[in-house]
């Protein structure tokens, strides 16, 4: 009897190891992609941009205070639909310790800036030219909007255009305490 | 006369060569006389074994003169890569013969090889430069391996092949004879698409068409064949050619569907006339020629090319693949049709080999799954280059 | 456990078909036999002797070989499915709606239930990882359940078997000597044997030869190299092992490598050449211009200074340059770099004449950069040209009349252009896109007239790293001195035994390839004066194909 529990217990125990190799690698494969990319609770990679003002901008610059990063680009309609709500908001929330810094993805400055102009927004706005941001970020969608709290954790992501209402909430999200 | 004239010739040489010796062989086991016959029949055998062997030096002597001519290993196009396959079928069939001695292997061997040299031909045969992907000493190594992997497997099927001619009953009804039959209807079919060809191309028909293809750009075609179907929206460029009978839309590619056609229409004329004729079906005419052969060493040989051919091929068609794609493509296995064809093939051999071996599937079993493979390397060969176009497709 | 007790008083586990002390056959069924089942003798695999707990009973399903041959079958002819219509991963159709309409619209119904099934990604279908894993399980428990009780069997064999075990081997010889002295008969056999490279093992009157016992080991070191391969492929769903990106690179530009942290590349010429010749018939068959002769991405390799943020670019390392070519990828720090695609001639610049209309007087050039336009070009003091506004990708006028752009890329570029000259120091607007002027305000006296283009071609990189690699290597290799050993040797046994009155009893047997082993046998036989063997098969199949011969 000792004998047959024994090769009992062995194949139990390889048939189990089988499985939960198995189920482990379908559980990663399902959701690999979710953790390679950024998440909420994440913090936010810092990083370096010249901006349109020749001036360069830091992440990190901004530690201490909430910041709405918002990744763009000229030919992206929703995004032009949000950017007046977000200037508005904008003006309201900064002096209420929110930041808006809107990165646009590897256009001139002159597409950037005549952009802005006709929309009529004045916010900081940094060109990403070699897209490193934008990779270090893992955007692929736009408009894509990252509210990162004052500690420099991220609290909330959103893929596609946001609603005036969207970004009240969200700032107030971020607003220090 | 340059290095090319002279491959092309020591091509056809061994063509010639092939198909004497089929010939020879088929007179070596005719004899069914007791006087002299036994004499004249080994006589004949090894007749018929020493010009095969004139034959596959003259093949080797094409193959070595275009890889000089050329500068690559020839094996870079659906022509070259087809006679090479040839080659290396009659070199599997004589490392058979030395074996097992068998020469009545080569009733089988010798013509299909013929019939794939034949099919080769009707193919553009002009000495291409290689295009990027291909240049690398991995051509070489890579598609040498896997075809001579997947000649010595074909061993089987022609094992097979003899095994069930002699195995089954013409005379019986039933589902054996009919798929054994329809076996040599589809081999006459293949033979149709090779005199069909040929007919036409002696008859110089080119006509060349403009279409749209399926990206809605312009591009120009060639039929060699009068055109049953249509390319999308094609008008003809050839002054006065024919109009295509049916239209298709983009993608289907109507030149290649034509082809298909007239070879189905020439085969079933054929094997209807041979029908007419003999009063007999194909099998019927065979089988009184393999009266002789011994069931259990055609079953051996079977088994045998398989467990050679296995490792070959696992290792050609597989492991070299996968190696020169990683390096090639940055990934080793990426699902494109040749891919998954290779691997289907792979598992098929694999699970011949357990039938095999675990559950003792022997003789007529054995036979049909041969069959059964050697229809899968030549859809991989055929319909995977020519009809499913992939990253693979350089026919 | 049960055993079972054989007459020589041997203990056997139950299911034992062959006693593993003297050989004799243990169940009727082996009883029946004439020629002996040699697959597990003196072991009986474990599945067929325990057959009672949920355990056991997946176990034995995982180890039955119909089932792993039924595994077989199903995964190659599943796998067929998936190269009915072509995989969505070589289907360019942007996103997942685009693709959807595209198995829709190209394929009909067919290819709409193609996508609905999955078919379309076959291989990244759940079910299908399921099918594969369930085959690398039973590969993994045949191996285990068969491999082991044979290992026992070879290690503990004896070299004397009773007479019922070799009477039942399809080898089979018994008779006198024909040699005038029958006492050194065995010694004779011994020293051909050991020529022969056998292994010789005595025991009082009996004899032992063997050779190739490693083979019988083949099946499951390829097995082993098969699960070491599986596991490298397995092991590409965790994270951190493997990455698979790409990228676009113009001519000029300077961009960070996704998925390769830190690095970035320049582009600095990418080379296309064609062979020269006239196009061939395949060539025109299908539909070909030219044959690539080259075509490859010289670039610069750079890293960030240690400590470096993404997105600054100021003090770049260069690491290396090199020529990305097919077959020649860029590597580095374990990432390789592979040259996918290209596109040629992309816009780069435009050049205009600021042209009179009527007397077509050219008052200057203006080229426009398509990457870095300037806000205006200067000519003289009394003549610029102001750019207004600029579209890459022009699309069309929305319904406000507003021109749009689909992308940054300058596909199609429009500009919006106010015409300063001596004639009109406030400037006239003009709307220029490639074959396309509007003027807004009616007819203007100057205009933009199209007078070149520069262009500049655009490289596909796919990035990789795979840490998996050496792992596949190994299996791979594992794999096939595996399937090299079971099937190029094969193991040979040949027991004899003289008996009392100096006759002799022999009896063969070869996993494969029996051709060979009987060249040994007349090889002994003639040299020791051996009786002549019997193949006891060789009857039954002929018989079998007699029996057909006189069906007819």
């Amino acid at each position: 009897m000792d004998k047959k529990r024994k090769r009992s217990i062995t194949r139990g125990v390889i048939l189990a190891v089988l499985v939960l190799a198995i189920g482990f690698t379908v559980y990663s494969s399902l959701t690999k992609d979710k953790v390679e990319l950024l998440t909420v609770g994440d913090t936010a990679p810092d990083f370096e941009l010249v901006g349109l003002d020749g001036n360069k901008h830091r992440l990190s610059d901004y530690r201490g205070e909430g910041v709405m990063l918002n990744f763009w680009g000229t030919w992206c309609e929703p995004c032009k639909r949000e950017m007046p709500a977000m200037d508005r908001q904008y003006e309201v929330f900064k002096d209420q310790g929110v930041n808006l810094l809107t990165i646009n993805i590897a256009q001139s400055e002159f597409e950037v800036q005549n952009f802005l102009n006709s929309l009529g927004v004045d916010f900081p706005t940094v060109i990403d030219k070699t897209r490193d941001v934008r990779d270090a970020y893992n955007i692929i969608d736009l408009p894509a909007s990252i509210f990162i709290d004052p500690n420099g954790k991220v609290v909330k992501i959103k893929t596609g255009e946001m609603s005036e209402a969207d970004i009240i909430k969200n700032m107030e999200m971020i607003k220090p305490e | 006369m340059s290095l090319i004239d002279v491959s092309g010739n020591l091509l056809f040489v061994a063509f010639l060569a092939y198909l004497v010796a089929t010939l020879l062989i088929g007179g070596s086991i005719k004899g069914n006389k007791p006087d002299g016959a036994e004499k004249r029949a080994s006589k004949w055998g090894q007749l018929a074994i020493t010009v095969t062997i004139i034959g596959l030096l003259a093949h080797l002597g094409y193959f070595i003169t275009r890889w000089i001519y050329s500068g690559h290993a020839p094996v870079s196009n659906m022509f070259e890569f087809t006679t090479a396959f040839a080659m290396f079928l009659v070199g599997a069939f004589i490392l058979m013969f030395f074996l097992y001695r068998v020469t009545a292997l080569g009733l089988v061997a010798l013509p299909i090889a013929l019939l794939i040299i034949g099919w080769a031909a009707m193919f553009p045969r002009e000495v291409t430069p290689l295009v990027p992907s291909l240049q690398s000493y991995w051509l070489t190594v890579h598609v040498t391996t896997a075809a001579l992997g997947q000649s010595i497997l074909a061993i089987s099927a022609v094992a097979g092949l003899l095994y069930l001619l002699k195995a089954i009953d013409p005379k019986k009804k039933g589902k054996e004879r009919f798929w054994l039959e329809a076996i040599h209807f589809f081999l006459v079919v293949i033979l149709g698409f090779i005199l069909i060809n040929a007919g036409f191309k002696v008859a110089g028909y080119e006509a060349q068409y403009s279409y749209i293809n399926k990206d809605d750009r312009e591009m120009q075609i060639i039929y060699n064949l009068p055109p049953i179907f249509g390319m999308h929206e094609s008008t003809a460029i050839t002054e006065g050619a024919m109009d295509p009978l049916v239209e298709l839309p983009a993608y289907i590619h109507a030149q290649k569907l034509t082809s298909v056609v007239w070879s189905l229409i020439a085969g079933i004329i054929l094997y209807v006339l041979i029908r007419l004729i003999t009063r007999k079906r194909i099998i019927e005419m065979l089988h009184p020629l393999v009266q002789k052969m011994k069931l259990p060493l055609l079953d051996e040989i079977g088994y045998r090319s398989v467990l050679i051919g296995f490792p070959v091929f696992s290792l050609g068609a597989l492991v070299f693949a996968m190696i020169w794609a990683q390096e090639a493509w940055g990934r080793f296995w990426g699902w494109d049709p040749k891919e998954v064809w290779a691997l289907i093939t792979w598992l098929f051999y694999a699970a011949f080999l357990h039938l095999r071996l675990s559950k003792g599937w022997e003789g007529k079993k054995s036979a049909w799954l041969a069959l059964i493979g050697f229809a899968i390397i030549i859809f991989n060969l055929v319909v995977v280059n020519l009809v499913i176009a992939g990253l693979h497709s350089y026919a | 456990m049960e055993k079972q007790v054989c007459v020589c008083g041997h203990e056997n586990p139950v299911g034992t078909k062959i006693c593993a002390n003297c050989g004799r056959p243990l169940t009727e069924e082996a009883k029946s036999q004439k020629i002996l089942d040699m697959k597990y003798d003196g072991s009986a695999i474990r599945s067929k002797t325990y057959n009672k707990s949920v355990i056991d009973k997946i176990w034995n399903f995982f180890s039955s070989v119909k089932v792993g041959v039924s595994l077989i079958i199903i995964t190659l002819v599943v796998s067929s499915l998936g190269t009915i219509l072509k995989q969505e991963a070589f289907v360019d159709a942007g996103n997942e709606a685009g693709r959807a309409l595209y198995y829709e619209e190209n394929f009909g119904t067919f290819g709409k239930i193609y996508y609905a099934l999955g078919f379309s990604d076959l291989y990244n279908q759940l079910w299908y990882l399921i099918l594969v894993a369930m085959l690398g399980i039973s590969i993994i428990i045949a191996s285990i359940d068969r491999g082991f009780p044979l290992h026992k069997s070879l290690k503990n064999q004896r070299v004397r078997r009773h007479e019922s075990f070799m009477k039942r081997q399809r080898i089979f010889a018994e008779g006198s000597v024909t040699a005038e002295d029958a006492s050194n008969t065995l010694d004779a056999v011994e020293e051909k044997m050991k020529k022969l490279n056998y292994k010789v093992r005595r025991e009082g009157a009996a004899l032992l030869a063997e050779k190739g016992r490693f083979a019988r080991y083949g099946p499951y070191i390829n097995h082993v190299g098969l699960i070491i391969f599986l596991i490298g492929v397995l092991l590409h769903k965790f994270p951190g092992v493997y990455v698979d990106d790409s990228m676009w690179i113009r001519e000029g530009e300077i961009r960070a490598i996704p998925g390769m942290e830190g690095y970035f590349l320049e582009n600095k010429e990418f080379i296309f050449e064609t062979h020269d010749n006239d196009p061939t018939t395949a060539q025109i068959q299908q539909g070909v211009n030219a044959v690539a002769k080259n075509y490859q991405t010289n670039v610069v390799l750079y890293k960030q200074e240690e400590g470096s943020l993404p997105g600054q670019t100021d003090n770049l390392e260069e690491v290396k340059e090199y020529s990305i070519r097919v077959n020649h990828p860029l590597e580095h720090n374990g990432y390789s770099l592979y040259q996918m695609d290209f596109r040629l001639n992309e816009l780069k610049q435009m050049s205009f004449d600021l042209t009179n209309k009527e007397t077509g007087d050219i008052l200057g050039k203006v080229s426009v950069d398509l990457r870095n336009p300037k806000k205006e070009y200067v000519i003289d003091d009394n003549t610029k040209v102001e750019l207004m506004e600029f579209y890459p990708d022009f699309s069309g006028f929305n319904k406000a009349g507003e021109p749009q752009t689909l992308s940054p890329n300058p596909n199609n570029p429009a500009f919006i252009f106010n015409m300063i000259t001596p004639e009109h120091p406030d400037g006239e607007i003009s709307f220029v896109a490639i074959q396309q002027t509007v003027e807004p305000a009616g007819n203007n006296t100057y205009k933009m007239a199209f007078s070149g283009i520069d262009t500049v071609n655009m490289s596909g990189l796919t990035i990789r790293m795979d840490k998996t690699i050496p792992i596949l290597g190994i299996g791979g290799i594992i794999f096939l001195l595996g399937v090299a050993i079971g099937s190029y040797w094969n193991h040979r046994r040949v027991w004899i035994e003289q008996l009392a009155d100096g006759k002799i009893r022999l009896a063969a047997h070869t996993n494969k390839n029996w051709f060979s082993i009987k060249k040994d046998l007349d090889a002994v036989t003639e040299h020791a004066k051996l009786p002549q063997y019997i193949d006891q098969l060789d009857d039954e199949k002929e018989s079998e194909s007699d029996q057909n011969k006189e069906e007819k």
